[in-house]
């Protein structure tokens, strides 16, 4: 499946990591978890040499991540169906709540006509079968103003328009 | 009113374009239906019984000449030459060819119009007062916090895909107009000293579960409100249930975590939020959207002794100047309502030519100034004294001037089934007779206020919920039943009225209103009491035996 980030197609060299799949690891795969799983290994995992992160669900609470912040190096969030919002609010809490700063990837069901609203919640990288590399790069430029403050720091309109 | 900067111009062109884009995407077959669906949604495209609809929105119910004007062209050109107002104080074609809604949003950018969030399941369009900056029993203006949260839920990037549909009322004003009760969020704008804030008030709605709002905070700070409503929009968003449509309004969550666990939840989510998140509107903004709603410069003539001697001398005229017009705060104006509630007519609609000849009045005898009511008419809100018998004339020669603004034929009807997919029997016809019954207008004045309000389907887009009486349509093995419900109310005493008993045939709901209604001025302690004041004294019962007696 495509794997859009920086307005480039890149290569997926994560692995997710379902609960039966842990044997065949090579030790220098990177990997997300399911968040519960990763709470609880998450000492173990802080020791590994390969890069490790945590994939979330819609129903997860990410201000459980906030220790490992700085070192997971990707969050994630997963969109079973695109009207479930509830990645958007992880999204927004995990940059501006609780200082994420890695790969932020939307995962699932994923939509061409979605990634504005998730660039502008803090993702940065997109999963998606159902939009290409140009699409994506449109969708993205839609709009040449936002209305209000998000985590992908662009200046709201109502500051723009004081000059501050 | 509010006027578009080079901002707001930019942000619904951009919209028209990416419209544009999407139905192009949806035409050549590359988005398939299920994925346009929400897309179109999100711009108020319903695919209904027979074509496409649109609902543009109109913001807080308020329009200029232009505007209503450029309304009156789109129907002309786009669809069958008329349009219909909504409870939501929006207005819906339904007619239009999915092809043509591109072109059609692009006319209506043109006079700053859009139909971005008038449905889906994302923050609708704000409804308020339509007596809003000339009501005598206001606080202040309400419409300049609407437009702020207009512009801030436009485009949200965290809520566009909430739970289920959301909607805000704002009323700044004693006696509540905007019905804040049966709204996801209502505010009420009070001051304390100076200093003004909002009561907040939320999970009221109708719909099959209808509840009243909660007060979940009775003071935000003006500076603070937006960041307190992100916190209400992100527990909903997050804690909201998707697992059934039918539950999925934040009503629900307020009922199942109960109002006092859900006010901490928000006041929890507000206190953890960090000085950068918070929204930290500049008042420079805030006094810049206000100026847009500074009163017109009114006109200083006392017209009042030609008013008296138009209505003395024109009964027709001082039967319509004592129902339709509502007092204003300005010495020698009044406030107009332009009934759209004809006797026989469909409750909301008017014609392309009936749109401009509003459109032509305001401009030149009412300052340029039109609302849309929540009740599905029109309102010329600042209209000097001096000129309401020229207003009159132009109103009743366009069919516009039935007297029967808050009487029992001003009734709130949805589209029911002649229009609408989800419906479950017809409303039109089902008003149209009730009108029929009561149309002598004189009778109607005696009655004096009552509210009747019909739904279709239990989606209750007729309010019929909060209708003094209400009537609601239900499907029985195929043939069309309704369900009368008595005392409910949209205003500061909201409440949501009670099923009455079982329900009728079509043909039997005039008689049996008649006999609600005989009951009620054989009761009323004088004809000050209004028949939902009889109600609450007497209680159901009398009624109840009088819907039954003969049916």
């Amino acid at each position: 499946m495509p794997l859009l980030k920086n307005g480039a197609e890149i290569e997926n060299v994560w692995l997710f990591l379902d609960q039966d799949r842990e044997e065949e690891l090579k030790p220098d795969q990177a990997v997300t978890l399911p968040l519960a799983r990763f709470l609880e290994q998450a000492e173990s995992l802080a020791g590994r040499n390969a890069p490790v992160g945590v994939r979330l669900v819609p129903e997860d609470d990410p201000s459980h991540l906030e220790p490992f912040l700085e070192w997971i190096q990707l969050v994630e969030v997963s969109f079973p169906k695109y009207t479930d919002g509830r990645g958007y609010s992880q999204a927004q809490l995990l940059r501006r709540r609780h200082g994420y700063r890695g790969e932020l990837r939307a995962v699932g069901h994923v939509l061409r006509d979605q990634i504005f609203y998730m660039n502008r919640s803090g993702f940065d990288a997109y999963e998606t079968a159902r939009a290409d590399l140009p699409s994506v790069l449109q969708a993205l430029n839609e709009f040449r103003d936002a209305y209000q403050p998000a985590a992908d720091g662009r200046v709201p309109v109502f500051r723009a328009r004081h000059g501050t | 009113m509010y006027r578009y900067d080079e901002f707001d111009a930019r942000i619904v062109k951009d919209r028209v374009e990416q419209f544009r884009g999407q139905v192009n995407r949806r035409l050549s077959g590359e988005l398939l239906e299920d994925e346009f669906k929400p897309l179109r949604l999100q711009n108020g495209v319903y695919l209904q019984l027979h074509a496409y609809m649109l609902r543009v929105a109109i913001p807080y119910g308020q329009l200029n000449g232009a505007k209503l004007r450029r309304l009156a062209e789109v129907s002309t050109k786009y669809d069958r030459g008329y349009g219909h107002f909504t409870t939501r104080q929006n207005i819906q074609y339904n007619w239009v060819g999915l092809k043509g809604i591109p072109d059609a949003l692009n006319d209506l950018a043109e006079v700053e119009m859009h139909a971005i969030q008038t449905s889906g399941n994302c923050i609708r369009n704000v409804t308020s007062d339509h007596f809003a900056g000339a009501a005598a029993d206001e606080v202040m203006d309400p419409r300049p916090w609407c437009e702020i949260i207009r512009q801030w839920s436009t485009f949200h990037p965290e809520f566009a895909f909430l739970p289920r549909k959301f909607k805000f009322a704002v009323t700044a004003a004693a006696a509540d107009r905007a019905a804040i009760a049966v709204h996801d969020i209502g505010l009420r704008i009070v001051k304390r000293g100076e200093a003004v804030g909002f009561e907040v008030y939320v999970g009221g709605g109708q719909g099959r579960t209808p509840l009243l709002a909660v007060l979940v905070n009775d003071f935000v700070p003006e500076a603070e409100l937006l960041d307190y409503l992100e916190a209400i929009m992100r527990v909903y968003n997050r804690h909201g249930r998707r697992d059934n449509k039918y539950k999925a309004r934040i009503k629900i969550l307020v009922q199942e975590l109960g109002p006092e666990e859900f006010t901490r939840q928000v006041e929890a989510e507000y206190a953890a939020q960090h000085p950068h998140e918070k929204i930290d509107l500049p008042q420079a903004e805030i006094d810049r959207i206000h100026a847009y709603f500074a009163p017109p410069a009114f006109d200083a003539e006392d017209g009042t002794a030609a008013f008296e001697a138009a209505k003395a001398a024109e009964p027709d005229f001082a039967q319509w100047a004592e129902v339709n017009l509502h007092p204003h705060k300005q010495a020698g104006h009044a406030s107009v309502t332009v009934s759209l509630k004809p006797i026989g007519g469909a409750a909301g609609d008017a014609t392309d030519r009936q749109m401009e000849i509003v459109a032509g009045l305001a401009e030149r005898y009412a300052y340029d100034d039109i609302r849309v009511s929540h009740a599905q008419n029109l309102v010329l809100p600042h209209v000097p004294v001096k000129h309401l018998y020229a207003v009159w004339q132009a109103l009743d020669a366009a069919g516009l001037a039935t007297p029967n603004e808050s009487l029992i034929t001003d009734l709130i009807v949805c589209p029911g089934l002649d229009y609408c997919n989800l419906a479950n029997a017809r409303s039109i016809p089902v008003g149209q007779a009730v009108q029929k019954v009561f149309a002598d207008p004189k009778y109607q004045r005696e009655i004096g206020r009552l509210h009747i309000n019909i739904s279709g389907c239990i989606n209750a887009c007729g309010h019929h919920h909060v209708g003094h009486i209400g009537i609601l349509g239900v499907d029985r093995k195929g043939e069309e039943f309704y369900q009368i419900s008595l005392g409910g109310r949209a205003d500061e005493k909201a409440a949501i009225g009670a099923i009455a008993g079982p329900a009728l045939k079509g043909e039997d709901v005039p008689g049996a209103v008649k006999r609600i209604v005989d009951t009620y001025m054989s009761l009323r302690t004088s004809p000050d009491e209004l028949f939902i004041d009889t109600l609450e004294r007497v209680g159901a019962d009398p009624f109840k035996e009088a819907l039954y007696a003969a049916a």
